[in-house]
């Protein structure tokens, strides 16, 4: 701010202060209800100060899940979870950074028209393809499997195009010093291009984990045993629905379990993030 | 080392002919500079001999062999680029190294090397750093040396000191001489640096246009350009081409109906022909109004410190186009049009349509 100007000032903390209110209080409810009994928890009004039941609670999402609804303990599907967030993103990258490589150095019949069938998939959400695309997965079989649940996840158009931007901030003499250097196009590719781009790979695990932990709709779609629920879908078989009561100190447990990774991932790798969104330096 | 041959060699990119037949023999052990103005086409042709561009037409053959379909990696040369292109995420040792590790040398054979070329360009402190960390003039010896530790057979150099600052350049020059005189590698360089290309070529290939205008060595193309091009191209401040008719006897350049250029040879031959007249500005010097060429009625003028550039014209109506001498800096001040003489050997004439030289 240029001027110095103590209302204003308090203003702007006030504003701000405004907006962490609307995000965090959710959250901090959350917190507050995973830590009370199920009957402390329907009174009327409910506590707002952390309850005693802490460790109970979640030791019982974790291990036993919610005695009404899904049986799953939690600690499985936060497995199931962390297989999906960790195994897209890496597929992810694989595949853009090869198809981004191919792009961008290599000359073949059809090499723009590739480009744009990738880059017109960006434009499509995961929903409106999710009828066929659930087709084509039950018909192989893959229902109830890792393979089902992280393949349509795993091509990229946003990650491929990602990639093709980076590499074009490669300077051309960067390729031809290795091919005078006697570098084919893979060792190029291992001893160059990949080394250059691990900040934005960083950036967009960072993204990508997040992306694949929070998915819903498609882990909704292909997973009906319980022992594949993603903790995301856990969540939602854990609120019954008719007459049986929601175990909701224990939802609320389970819901605070589940914004533990990505808050961790982002945490940990936030150096890295930053680097990888501003760096351009090549 | 090797010598290489370049025969007829033609270039297009799409429509635009970028190398229009260039024939050049060039010896082992020589450094032949490629000069010309941006986009002559002397990069590209460098970039052929490379083999990072496919040759239309024409072949190039080093140490015998014609290498048109051979990859760059097995032509046995080493290129240094002009925006360096060192792998910045390497560190000096690792960018030197990186070529000599995909021959699969063994650790030691690279550690020698290295070291002993690290060794010669002053970069042993440097060997860990990356290159962000270097200065421009380092990183430009980092490449440098990237190049001469593979001991290819010939040095492809790309403008290698346009990103430095002049006094860099001048030392930069000066040490790549003495490389030169040692390893005594076949050393192809482009610029467009006339300076650079005067000073560091055994020989040189003057381009223009995809064409070759001249070939030969530095001085014999400042004492006797081919062209016009080359004439206004290698010198600085350029040849004076003054055109005009040939008097009959041949004895005097007529710029206007009274205004004539006294020829210090007389070109009987060429006499009632229009041609042009070249003289370079430091070739003209003051001379007694009864032993001079010609009176130059001054324009403006440059102080240089110790020259003195004089402009003018050899005629009242400016005919015959500007002209320009350089003098020594006690004639400032001197007012009035300035009688000016020059030797028969520094009188160079040329065909006003072809460009061509023509006389002697």
């Amino acid at each position: 701010m240029v001027e110095r100007r103590p209302l204003f000032t308090a203003a702007a903390y006030a504003v701000l202060a405004l907006g962490v209110l609307v995000v965090a209080f959710p959250v901090y409810v959350t917190f507050v209800a995973s830590t009370q009994t199920f009957e402390e928890i329907v009174s009327v009004p409910m506590s707002l100060l952390p309850g005693t039941h802490l460790l109970e609670n979640y030791r019982g999402a974790l291990t036993a899940g919610s005695a009404q609804a899904a049986r799953a303990p939690v600690a499985h599907m936060m497995l199931v979870s962390l297989i999906v967030a960790l195994v897209v993103p890496a597929g992810k990258i694989v595949i853009s950074l090869l198809s981004a490589f191919a792009i961008v150095y290599f000359r073949f019949p059809g090499r723009m028209f590739f480009f744009w069938m990738i880059f017109v998939t960006l434009m499509l959400p995961v929903e409106v393809r999710i009828v066929p695309t659930y087709a084509v997965i039950a018909n192989l079989h893959l229902l109830n499997t890792y393979a089902g649940l992280i393949l349509p996840l795993v091509a990229s158009a946003t990650a491929t195009f990602l990639f093709r931007q980076v590499f074009m901030t490669i300077p051309d003499e960067l390729a031809e010093a290795a091919r005078m250097d006697g570098a084919g196009p893979m060792r190029f590719f291992w001893d160059v291009v990949v080394p250059l781009s691990r900040t934005n790979m960083a950036a967009l695990f960072v993204i990508l984990f997040i992306y694949g932990w929070n998915q819903y709709l498609w882990p909704l779609l292909v997973t009906t045993e319980e022992s594949m629920y993603t903790v995301v879908i856990g969540i939602r078989g854990m609120i019954a629905g008719g007459d049986a009561a929601t175990q909701w100190n224990l939802v609320m447990a389970t819901a605070m379990l589940a914004m533990l990774p990505p808050a961790l991932v982002v945490l940990l790798m936030q150096r890295w993030f930053v680097k990888g969104l501003i760096e351009t330096e090549k | 080392m090797a010598s290489v041959s370049i025969r007829d060699v033609h270039k297009s990119f799409g429509e635009v002919r970028v190398i229009r037949g260039i024939s050049m023999e060039i010896a082992d052990g020589e450094f032949v500079v490629m000069v010309g103005p941006s986009g002559c086409g002397k990069s590209t042709l460098l970039r052929m001999i490379a083999g990072l561009e496919t040759i239309d037409a024409g072949s190039i053959a080093v140490g015998g062999r014609v290498v048109n379909d051979v990859a760059p990696k097995d032509r046995d040369m080493a290129m240094v680029f002009q925006n360096y292109a060192l792998y910045p995420h390497m560190n000096v040792y690792q960018n030197m190294s990186y070529g000599l590790r995909i021959q699969r040398l063994s650790k030691e054979e690279i550690s020698r090397r290295v070291n002993r070329v690290a060794g010669i360009l002053e970069l042993q402190k440097l060997l860990e750093r990356k290159p962000r960390e270097l200065s421009g003039g380092q990183r430009q010896r980092v490449a440098i040396g990237r190049a001469i530790v593979r001991e290819p057979a010939v040095f492809l150099f790309d403008e290698p000191l346009s990103n430095l600052d002049a006094k860099l350049r001048v030392q930069m020059r000066a040490q790549l001489l003495t490389l030169h005189r040692g390893l005594r590698t076949t050393t192809l360089y482009v610029t467009h640096d006339q300076v650079e290309a005067m000073t560091l070529a055994d020989r040189m290939l003057v381009m223009s246009d995809g064409r070759a205008e001249q070939i030969g060595a530095p001085i014999d193309v400042y004492n006797r350009p081919a062209t016009t091009f080359v004439a206004g191209f290698i010198g600085s401040p350029p040849m004076n081409l003054i055109a005009g008719r040939i008097g009959a006897g041949g004895a005097a350049l007529e710029v206007a109906p009274g205004s004539a250029i006294r020829l210090p040879r007389p070109v009987p031959a060429h006499a009632g022909r229009d041609l042009l007249l070249g003289v370079r500005p430091e070739h003209l010097e003051p001379a007694e109004p009864a032993a001079a060429c010609f009176s130059l009625a001054t324009d403006f003028v440059e102080l240089l410190g110790s020259d003195l550039l004089v402009f003018g014209y050899a005629s009242p109506g400016k005919e015959g186009g500007q002209i320009a001498a350089r003098l020594h800096a006690s004639l400032r001040g001197r007012s009035g049009p300035v009688p000016l003489r020059f030797d028969a050997e520094n009188l160079h004439l040329f065909d006003p349509a072809s460009g061509r030289r023509i006389g002697d």
